[in-house]
């Protein structure tokens, strides 16, 4: 008796753990109930998501959690970090802890399609490179044929690295890790011969070490990455804001509207900037938020231009110009382009 | 129930209820198969609402993704892996990584903790000091700071390939690995496997008559040394008699690393290393105990009977200790596998390293593949399990 009694506690409480449910079309409603934005983001990264010695996250990459915070509670502090390991980013983002993730994620077919994901938007433009000490006089990829590459597991860049070396019928041997900081401290001890991330990550950790100018990044680019925001699948709304948050800032920079000029920018008679400003239209109200959106999160962020300067622009330690990069606006030979705001 | 119908009572229905209500079998059989539904409720109820979720999520399900194209490199594997092998060989590979830290390390742990364990017994104090502080200290860290400190204090900071460790321009350390050669069998090898195995066979035969004879007449054969001889001897003649068929692949410095031999990354030896310090604590610790807990009161009897010192430890001391030892040895080296899965932390690819990490992330697929990895180290651990137990029952002492 003893025996199928202890049995049955064992069931309820498998049965009881299954419960958990993510409602879906109701995240809204949730972080609004909460008061706070679960944001996930990564390992501190530097120009991404870096962490401060107090504990205050920035970064471009943060500057979105913050702009949905914004456009939500009118307060870009109303975010609740999560920083976790890539290798678990979608699991938490699946059963609910996270609202929504903003760390350099590839937006791949897969993923899209298969993970139950959805990918609001590209706010960054990366491709994978190669980061090797300066001293050991390798000036190109295909020099590598043999070499030890640390890698961070789980990642599209794990899987481009081996297709690169594959297909250009070369030697590899990976270290591999779930933690960026262990791949460093390896790189940096000799472990391994290179290290391969997306670029702008490259530069991100290189801006870190002891002596950046010890180590280059190599010329060739071996893949796309185009990072950017996601959201759970099946929450339209939820992704509506998200996207159009990001296209917001996008379309801010295109029209001029900065963090300082947002007040007067209000009187302007431009109806595009009408109906970005909330002035004209109803599109915050069609997707449960106040029309005015955009000009909480220009005034608290700044429009696209304003957030790439701060954190990882050509006058920051991250140092990525911007100009005539594929993270320029389409107006200067870049890709950013944001839907018409109508 | 034959005995409810057994009771010459009217045949009425309520009394018949009664009676099986009161009847312990009937009871019994009602609460198993109670117990029973409940269970079988429970799986479908988990099984289902996990489906009907997952498709909610628009996430896909299902065990297809095994012949899915892996595409990823692994670093080290004792079977042949390319990356476009699918998810399946890296299942295989992550299990064959697995046992092989296992073994190995179940080996090494084993050794260490016997010369630990009888040198806390010593009579030198030295010897005993040394032997207790060791156990002390490296039982009560973490295992996993070991591993880490094993990894980033020793093997990440061992020379670059160039600057090598270097013995005998065969064998070589550095940051990428350990480096020896590999056995190239040729033409004629073959016989001395053959040779190996007869000399087992007649080494197993020759201990078998001996101890029938010993039961019969009394007297002794040194049967062990004369199997390991036949073992050692036998194939060592054959080997230079067919002119000896082995070459070696010595590795050799080119490009960036050693190419040719045999090699194993610098994360195996410090999990090798931590798994098998830390475990032969616990080993040593069980050994001494099960010796200590024979009495010194068997040793002065075997004495008295005039036995000589070296059989006083064969047949009577250890035939006792084992009885203590081999119980919680076996949960030592099922801790050690399951241990072994710690080898995430410094990225070594085992079996939770390449198959729930790396396989889990770039399929998504979290449920089959979690369930996998369970089923694989439920099995190896009942297995490891059912063979230490047929073990302990042979060596247990036969009450009579």
């Amino acid at each position: 008796m003893k025996k199928s009694l202890s049995l049955l506690g064992a069931a309820a409480v498998v049965v009881a753990m299954s419960g958990t449910e993510v409602v879906a079309q109701q995240t809204l409603a949730q972080v609004k109930q909460r008061g706070a934005l679960n944001c996930q983001v990564g390992l501190p990264t530097p120009g991404f998501y870096a962490l401060s010695a107090d504990g205050k996250w920035s970064g471009l990459d943060v500057d979105m959690c913050r702009a949905v915070a914004a456009a939500i509670f009118n307060d870009p502090d109303k975010v609740r970090y999560q920083s976790v390991t890539s290798a678990v980013r979608f699991t938490s983002l699946a059963n609910g802890e996270s609202d929504m993730l903003s760390r350099t994620t590839t937006w791949t077919a897969v993923r899209d399609t298969q993970l139950g994901l959805e990918f609001a938007g590209v706010n960054f433009y990366d491709g994978q490179g190669f980061l090797v000490p300066r001293a050991s006089g390798i000036t190109s990829a295909r020099q590598l044929d043999g070499a030890t590459v640390c890698v961070l597991t789980g990642t599209t860049t794990e899987l481009n690295l081996a297709d690169y070396f594959r297909a250009n019928n070369m030697r590899l041997q990976s270290v591999t890790n779930e933690n960026v900081n262990v791949l460093v401290e390896t790189y940096l001890g000799g472990g391994c011969d290179a290290y391969t991330n997306d670029k702008s990550g490259l530069a991100a950790r290189r801006s870190a070490f002891p002596n950046p100018n010890d180590h280059v990044i190599l010329p060739e680019t071996i893949s796309k990455e185009p990072l950017g925001p996601v959201v759970r699948h099946g929450d339209q709304n939820w992704g509506d804001i998200v996207r159009w948050v990001l296209y917001g800032m996008i379309e801010a920079e295109e029209l001029g509207v900065t963090s300082k000029n947002v007040d007067e920018m209000l009187k302007s008679d431009n109806p595009n900037i009408k109906r970005l400003l909330g002035v004209e239209g109803n599109i915050g109200q069609g997707m449960g938020l106040t029309n005015d959106f955009m000009v909480r999160v220009i005034k608290h962020i700044g429009n696209y231009g304003e957030a790439y300067e701060r954190h990882v622009g050509a006058n920051t330690p991250v140092g990525i110009p911007r100009d005539e990069s594929l993270n320029a606006l389409w107006t200067k030979g870049g890709l950013m382009y944001a839907m018409p705001f109508r | 129930m034959a005995r409810a119908a057994a009771t010459a009572q009217p045949a009425a229905a309520t009394a018949r209820l009664s009676s099986l209500v009161n009847d312990s079998f009937a009871r019994a059989i009602f609460y198993q198969l109670l117990t029973a539904a409940i269970l079988v409720g429970g799986i479908w109820y988990l099984v289902s609402n996990t489906i009907a979720n997952l498709s909610q999520r628009g996430m896909a399900a299902g065990f297809d993704f095994l012949d899915y194209t892996a595409g990823f490199n692994i670093v080290f594997t004792l079977i042949p892996y390319r990356e476009g092998d699918s998810y399946f060989r890296v299942f295989q590979v992550g299990i064959a990584n697995t046992l092989l830290v296992a073994v190995i390390g179940i080996v090494l742990a084993t050794l260490i903790g016997l010369v630990m364990g009888l040198a806390r017994l010593s009579t030198n104090w030295l010897i005993r000091t040394m032997a207790r502080w060791y156990v002390e200290i490296l039982r009560n860290t973490p295992l996993l700071l070991q591993i880490i400190a094993w990894y980033f204090g020793f093997f990440n900071l061992l020379p670059v390939p160039r600057q090598s460790f270097d013995w005998g321009g065969a064998f070589f350390l550095n940051n990428r690995g350990f480096y020896f050669p590999a056995p190239v069998p040729q033409d004629g090898f073959g016989w001395t496997g053959v040779a190996l195995g007869l000399g087992i066979v007649a080494a197993v035969a020759i201990h078998r008559w001996a101890r029938r004879r010993l039961e019969a007449t009394g007297q002794s054969f040194p049967s062990v040394l004369a199997g390991v001889g036949l073992i050692v001897l036998l194939p060592t003649a054959t080997f230079l008699a067919t002119g000896s068929p082995l070459g070696w692949d010595i590795p050799a410095l080119r490009g960036f690393n050693f190419r040719g031999g045999l090699s194993v990354p610098p994360t195996f030896c410090a999990l090798i290393v931590a798994l098998a310090i830390y475990t032969s604590c616990f080993i040593a610790e069980i050994v001494r105990a099960g010796i200590q807990s024979v009495s010194h009161g068997q040793t002065e009897a075997a004495r008295a009977l005039g036995v000589k010192p070296s059989r006083i430890m064969r047949f009577v001391i250890l035939p006792q200790a084992l009885r203590v030892i081999i119980p919680p040895l076996i949960s030592q080296y099922l801790n050690l596998t399951k241990n072994s899965s710690l080898a995430i932390a410094i990225g070594f690819p085992d079996l939770v390293s390449v198959w729930m990490n790396t396989s889990l992330n770039q399929s998504g697929r979290a449920i089959p593949i979690v369930a996998m990895t369970m089923a694989f180290y439920c099995a190896v651990s009942l297995s490891v399990s059912l063979l230490m137990n047929l073990y302990n029952r042979r060596v247990q002492i036969t009450e009579r």
